[in-house]
């Protein structure tokens, strides 16, 4: 892509000019850092440890710094807890969060049509009731992904939606039910406890459900993203990321400072606003992505 | 969650000799402050180059008013720099000569184009015109049909045309323009807001479709429409957006958060185009003019700084 040629001419030109560890360098590429969202914080305290490590290592060309940096980033990725493994006893209850517009309802779609194709059946549950027309645009998802729908109609209460979702679910022996709930900021403490009562509602159907609770985000997000990332999981146990939008321009290097800071791994990745545009996260091409590689 | 910005300049400025005026030493450690809270305020990197820079200069170059300490004087600097670059001009609304003035709203995926149409035409009927809406977003699942919603809970005029089982694509999109256009003026109605499909700045058959709806309708008002949680990308879409379309102003959503809507300074530096109005809720009136003030103290991660300086 375009942005990512200019952000790794960008890199190698800075790169080229130097034959040391000097400050100059490292402070690029504390910048390649910072303007994909990383954070300051964290951007400087990976820089710090990269200066340690190069000057031990006597390290002192471009690429080669450029490959530890790869590397430090890489290592706090892989240090997140990994995702939850399958419920023992099917249905697995999946329940997507997040923010207004990050692309909840999308994802739910486009997962959805990911479990059909490994062969797994799965049910879609509309417990989004307050935005305009949020059911029936995950209607549309349901019927491009050939799976059933269940839901109320709007204004309705979510966590009703969410007893019938779960016990028809059962009844069908269904193995995934996906539930989209209406985007809410992190803030409305109202709002907040809502999702759990619809937790509370969920493992009274299915012990232990919801077994994975996806916090959607958007890759555009800046810094807002760690208390985002903060306050769902305190009221909503997240077990993991979807990172959506990465087919634009941003990075998405918020990311990096949740799971340095509460272990959160990023599970799929949409790149697309079509059913197929949904992958699972690859750690080595994002970090590459990045770094503009 | 974030150390006031206030706390952290005193304690730069308490640990160096010369307290009592601004000196390069002091000075350079304060702008370290400064470049932190903007940056995890989520201004791009870049302008906050520029500003630090700026602030410096103004700071070691101007001896402002006594009463205030050194750590005052360099909040009053930074705070006018960053009003400075937001402008003072508020919500202000081109006419156009020729009703009905069309209005295009533009953004990426999600930023909540469609509930600001609403809250738009919501804002439009208060103030005694006879706004008419219009999707022209054929793409994503129920997007028409969210407009429809939100047009029949505001009482509002929508046009909703009839798709004749046409492919999505951009001879739809245009005929549902023209059409909604020619209908507005035989409705009497002297606004027409267009919502648009959500796009990415890089995506160019979609910011092609934008461009001819632009040369199509004429538009007064080109809206980007951002949301206020948006980090260091800011500057790529917006600067796409404009150089592609030339937009006439900005919507910053989701001010009801806790984000501090530093995208607001690095949109309107990029673009020039001035913030109008922020979201602050998904209701339709949940909709008000922009303060520059307001957004710098929250920038700044600050109380009212306005008030604080008031002595100065
Ligand atoms: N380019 C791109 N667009 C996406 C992606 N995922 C979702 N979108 C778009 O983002 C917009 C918002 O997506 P939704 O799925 O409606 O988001 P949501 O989180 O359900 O929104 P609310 O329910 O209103 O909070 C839509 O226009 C989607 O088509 C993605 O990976 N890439
Ligand atoms: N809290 C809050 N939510 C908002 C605000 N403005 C919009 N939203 C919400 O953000 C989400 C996306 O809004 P939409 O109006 O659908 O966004 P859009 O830009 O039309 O989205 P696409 O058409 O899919 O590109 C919805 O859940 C809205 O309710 C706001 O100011 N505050
Ligand atoms: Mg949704
Ligand atoms: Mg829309």
């Amino acid at each position: 892509t375009r942005t990512r040629e200019s952000l790794n001419s960008g890199i190698d030109s800075v790169l080229a000019l130097t034959r040391e560890v000097d400050t100059a360098t490292l402070d690029e590429l504390e910048a390649v850092l910072i303007t994909s969202d990383i954070g300051v914080d964290t951007a400087q305290e990976i820089i710090a440890t990269l200066r340690q490590r190069a000057l031990r290592e006597g390290i002192d060309g471009g690429p080669e710094l450029k490959r530890l940096l790869k590397l430090e980033l890489l290592k706090i990725l892989n240090s997140v807890r990994s995702p939850v493994a399958r419920a023992a006893t099917p249905p697995e209850v999946i329940m997507m969060v997040g923010v207004n517009g990050t692309g909840k309802t999308t994802t739910s779609g486009k997962l959805a049509a990911l479990f059909r194709a490994q062969h797994r059946t799965a049910l879609l549950c509309a417990a989004d009731t307050f935005r305009a027309a949020a059911i029936e645009q995950l209607e549309v998802w349901a019927q491009r992904s050939g799976v059933d729908i269940v839901k109320t109609k709007q204004g309705g209460d979510p966590s009703a939606a969410l007893y019938d979702a779960l016990n028809a679910g059962k009844a069908r022996k269904v193995d995934v039910v996906i539930i989209d709930t209406a985007g809410r900021l992190h803030t409305k403490s109202g709002l907040m406890t809502e999702l759990d009562k619809m937790r509370r509602t969920a493992a009274k159907v299915i012990p232990d459900a919801p077994h994975q609770t996806f916090l959607v985000m958007d890759a555009t997000t800046g810094q807002n993203g760690m208390q985002q990332a903060r306050l769902f999981t305190e009221a909503a146990q997240v077990t993991g990321i979807v990172l959506t939008k990465l087919d634009g321009t941003a990075k998405g290097g918020i990311v990096i400072a949740i799971a340095r800071e509460l272990g959160l791994p990023v599970v799929y990745c949409g790149i697309g606003e079509k059913m197929e545009d949904l992958i699972a996260f690859d750690a080595d091409a994002f970090v590459d992505s990045l770094l503009g590689d | 969650m974030f150390e006031n910005l206030q706390e952290k300049l005193q304690r730069a400025f308490k640990n160096l000799r010369g307290q009592g005026t601004i000196t390069e030493e002091n000075i350079t450690e304060a702008l370290v402050e400064i470049r932190l809270a903007l940056l995890e305020s989520d201004v791009n990197l870049n302008v906050v180059g520029t500003l630090i820079e700026h602030v410096r200069e103004k700071a070691l170059g101007t001896q402002v008013a006594t009463a205030l300490s050194p750590t005052e004087q360099v909040i009053k600097i930074v705070h006018d720099e960053l009003v400075e670059i937001l402008g003072r001009d508020t919500a202000r609304f081109k006419f156009a000569s020729q009703p009905p003035t069309v209005i295009l709203m533009a953004g990426l995926q999600g930023s909540g184009k469609t509930t600001t149409s609403g809250k738009l035409a919501a804002w439009l009927k208060k103030g005694g015109h006879r706004p008419m809406l219009v999707s022209v977003d054929v793409y994503r699942p129920a997007a028409r049909q969210q407009l429809e919603i939100v047009a029949k809970s505001i009482s509002a005029q929508i046009y909703l045309g009839d798709l004749k089982g046409e492919p999505a694509g951009t001879p739809l999109v245009e005929r549902l323009a023209r059409e909604a256009k020619r209908e507005a003026a035989n409705f009497g109605c002297d606004v027409l807001i267009v919502d648009t499909a959500g796009r990415l700045g890089i995506d160019q058959p979609l910011m092609d479709e934008m461009a001819s709806l632009k040369k199509l309708l004429n538009p007064s008002e080109i809206l980007f429409v951002a949301d206020a949680m948006t980090g260091q990308d800011a500057v790529n879409s917006a600067d796409a957006f404009h150089k592609q379309l030339g937009i006439t102003g900005v919507v910053l959503t989701k001010m009801d958060g806790d984000a501090r809507g530093g995208a607001a300074l690095s949109i309107r530096n990029v673009t020039g185009a001035p913030v109008k109005f922020i979201g602050t809720g998904e209701k339709p009136d949940a909709f008000e003019a922009f303060h520059p003030d307001r957004i710098v103290s929250r920038i700044m991660g600050m109380g009212d700084v306005a008030t604080l300086l008031e002595r100065a």
